[in-house]
């Protein structure tokens, strides 16, 4: 599995950490809601196929928005976190 | 008082030459990360003198040295620093790193060994950087010539950077 950095350039896999769903970067606002802030805590989708998450890419110490697919393990688009809006 | 014995990173453990390749300890006198504040980039280019690297390359002005070193992070070698307060966050390096010049006709080939990326001459070439893996430890690697390629890591690491270099460079000195 190979994951492009943004800034890097396609590179191994070894060099990443996973964190989890892209999720993240959409954090409700401070009084959304109980609601809101459990879904936003512990829910979460386990798609077969498209999905979104976040790597850091070791060595160059940037957050990775991923989409990729879990059926095929092809990785289809890469964007820095700190580009991404919510 | 004690009188205490300056130590390289690497020690006496370099110079050697291992088939055509040759691993020698850079020493560096002065060195900072700077991490310009957001729209500081460009005060902290004009303080410096000099442009900031753009990702994956590093620049020569004069006698400094500026290495990107990672998102939103430069390296800079130079006798002194110019004030960079209100203009970026920086922390003095100078004993940090270890740094060491793989030179010779087989050194992308040596490091091939232990480095997931292309460092051959034709895609990484002179004034390129990475920030990648080598072995297990995390490593800048520039391009410094056409036959040398310069190697950082942490200074702690520095006995296993050499332990590792030698490895690759004597196994493929060993091939027939």
């Amino acid at each position: 599995m190979r994951i492009t950095c943004p800034l890097c350039g396609e590179r191994d896999r070894r060099e990443f950490t996973y964190q989890g769903d892209a999720l993240a970067l959409h954090r409700p606002a401070p009084d959304a809601g109980d609601a809101a802030w459990d879904d936003y805590l512990h829910n979460r989708e386990n798609p077969a196929g498209d999905t979104r998450d976040l790597w850091y890419h070791d060595p160059c110490g940037a957050w990775i928005a991923v989409n990729r697919n879990t059926i095929t393990h092809a990785v289809t688009h890469t964007a820095l976190a700190s580009k991404v809006t919510s | 008082m004690a009188k205490l014995i300056a130590k390289t990173p690497c020690g006496d453990t370099l110079p050697k030459t291992i088939g055509n390749v040759t691993l020698s300890e850079v020493l560096i006198d002065h060195m900072w990360s700077v991490a310009p504040y957001k729209r500081r980039e460009k005060a902290v280019a004009t303080a410096l003198g000099a442009t900031l690297p753009k990702p994956n390359r590093f620049t020569t002005k004069g006698d400094m040295r500026l290495i990107w070193a990672g998102q939103g992070v430069t390296l800079v070698i130079a006798d002194r620093l110019p004030d960079m307060t209100d203009l970026a966050a920086v922390s003095d390096q100078s004993d940090a790193w270890a740094v060491v010049a793989v030179e010779g006709e087989d050194a992308a080939e040596v490091l091939a060994r232990l480095v997931p990326i292309d460092l051959r001459r034709a895609t990484f070439k002179t004034g390129h950087t990475a920030r990648t893996m080598l072995g297990h430890m995390t490593a800048t690697i520039t391009r410094t010539g056409a036959n040398r390629l310069e190697v950082m890591v942490m200074r702690s690491m520095a006995g296993t950077l050499v332990h590792d270099l030698t490895r690759a460079a004597t196994l493929f000195a060993g091939r027939g």
